[in-house]
């Protein structure tokens, strides 16, 4: 029991002191999940919105793909990329393997299907009668589909937090095609693993408790958002 | 009035079933067009198509501009009509920003915009409700907020799908003053679906009633 009084003193002492490695893994875990969360984004939505507002041949074999890789293990993900990254495979001459860029490009496999899906079904509730709203006011194709997308924002937002979640707290793919390098690509989930990994609790605990708050908030950013869009459809 | 709208010979069907059997009519004069008939008579079909939202089977819906001239079918063309639905179809925002919708894909410029929505709030007697979300409006204000809608983007043929079905003694009054009043102001077409025949004596300088998917002049 005392190591574990011993252990949250010091997290505590880490925090407060803003100590530099601590503050430096807790910067580079931000960036790397908030790139890959804008990257995933970029293309997520706009293959959400074309799944969800036209038609096309094969439609439910694309959506039963996307909803399949939406649990897609986070290993098996970084294994594929350790693959296509490595020395010998297809993209190893870009020497990207153990960077944080193959961090970015592994979170961004993992949140891309869950952005995808979750705005495809955001954009799919909305009510039909908003497409043929906005068309009978004037609309081209392209403001339909903005008005269509507008309407399905709180959606939308609920399903780029849940993909941050995901991501910020992964640690399988990332360990794999990152490498855990003490100041280059070590980020919070996997200096976790390694600190408890050789018994040094202070930084591992002083980190789940940083992550443990970044959920907390991400969870009260969702509340707020579900809250304010059922607000709007529910009145 | 500058633009005028004749539909000839429209056939429409729906999963084999057809709905308009040859209509044919043209809305040449400026007033209110009153078009009655039944439930599943082909009114609503019969205004989307005019509407451009749809397109018939047959037939054709023309629209002439002022010297005669045939118009294409295109979005210019399109800018220049709108149809309120009987389900308005909200935006989740403002009361006020449902207004500036129209006018900003218009490319209108802000003052403006604001200006115009702010005139169309106080002529359908919304401007109370303007900051107010468009989904907590009651029914007979959700559809004095589709005809404002429509009404801002100042179109010269206004298409209204039963306007009143949904709404109390009370609004559909209220929503029949403001159409009087359009009239009053605009020499715009506007032409009317509704079963209520009470409504269609009351506002219509020409009725026309549908009957098995054609138009009977009245």
């Amino acid at each position: 029991m005392g190591y574990l009084l011993k252990g949250f003193r010091e997290a505590f002492g880490l925090m407060l002191h803003l100590n530099p490695e601590l503050l430096g893994i807790i910067v580079l875990s931000l960036t790397v999940s908030c790139t890959a969360l804008l990257i995933a984004t970029a293309f997520g939505l706009p293959l959400g919105a074309l799944v969800g507002l036209k038609r096309f041949p094969a439609k439910g074999v694309v959506i039963s793909a996307i909803n399949s890789f939406m649990g897609l293990p986070p290993v098996v993900a970084g294994l594929f990329i350790y693959l296509m990254l490595s020395r010998s495979g297809p993209f190893g001459f870009m020497g990207l393997l153990y960077t944080p860029s193959a961090m970015i490009i592994a979170q961004t496999v993992l949140a891309f299907p869950i952005i995808t899906a979750l705005c495809h079904s955001a954009i799919v509730s909305v009510d039909p009668v908003i497409r043929q709203a906005s068309a009978t006011l004037g609309a081209t194709p392209l403001q339909v589909t903005a008005a269509v997308i507008r309407e399905a924002r709180y959606g939308i937002m609920s399903g780029v937090m849940a993909a941050f979640g995901r991501v910020i707290a992964e640690v399988g793919a990332i360990l794999i095609v990152g490498g855990n390098i003490a100041g280059y690509t070590r980020v919070m989930t996997t200096t976790i693993a390694l600190e408890t990994d050789k018994g040094n609790f202070e930084l591992a605990i002083a980190l789940g408790i940083v992550l443990l708050a970044l959920s907390l908030l991400l969870n009260l950013g969702l509340h707020v958002i579900q809250r304010k869009g059922m607000r709007g459809a529910g009145g | 009035m500058s633009l005028t709208a004749a539909a000839a010979g429209l056939w429409k069907s729906y999963q084999g079933t057809p709905v308009l059997k040859g209509c044919s009519f043209a809305f040449d004069k400026s007033g209110i067009y009153i078009l009655t008939g039944q439930n599943g008579s082909g009114k609503s079909t019969f205004l989307r198509i005019c509407a451009l939202l749809e397109k018939p089977d047959q037939g054709e819906v023309r629209y002439l501009s002022d010297g005669g001239k045939a118009l294409r079918n295109d979005i210019q063309l399109k800018r220049r009509i709108t149809l309120v639905l009987p389900k308005v179809g909200v935006f989740n925002t403002t009361t006020f920003k449902n207004i500036l919708y129209g006018l900003k894909i218009r490319g209108m410029k802000k003052e403006d915009r604001e200006k115009r929505a702010n005139e169309i709030l106080e002529f359908v007697g919304l401007l109370h409700k303007k900051d107010q979300n468009a989904f907590t409006l009651s029914s007979g204000e959700t559809q004095r907020l589709g005809i404002a809608r429509a009404l801002a983007i100042g179109p010269e043929i206004l298409f209204l799908d039963e306007p009143t079905a949904s709404v109390d003694r009370g609004a559909t009054e209220a929503i029949e003053e403001i159409i009087l009043n359009l009239k009053k102001k605009s020499s715009s077409i506007i032409v009317i679906a509704t079963h209520d025949r009470g409504q269609a004596e009351k506002l219509a300088d020409c009725l026309m009633v549908m009957e098995d998917g054609r138009i009977i002049t009245g």
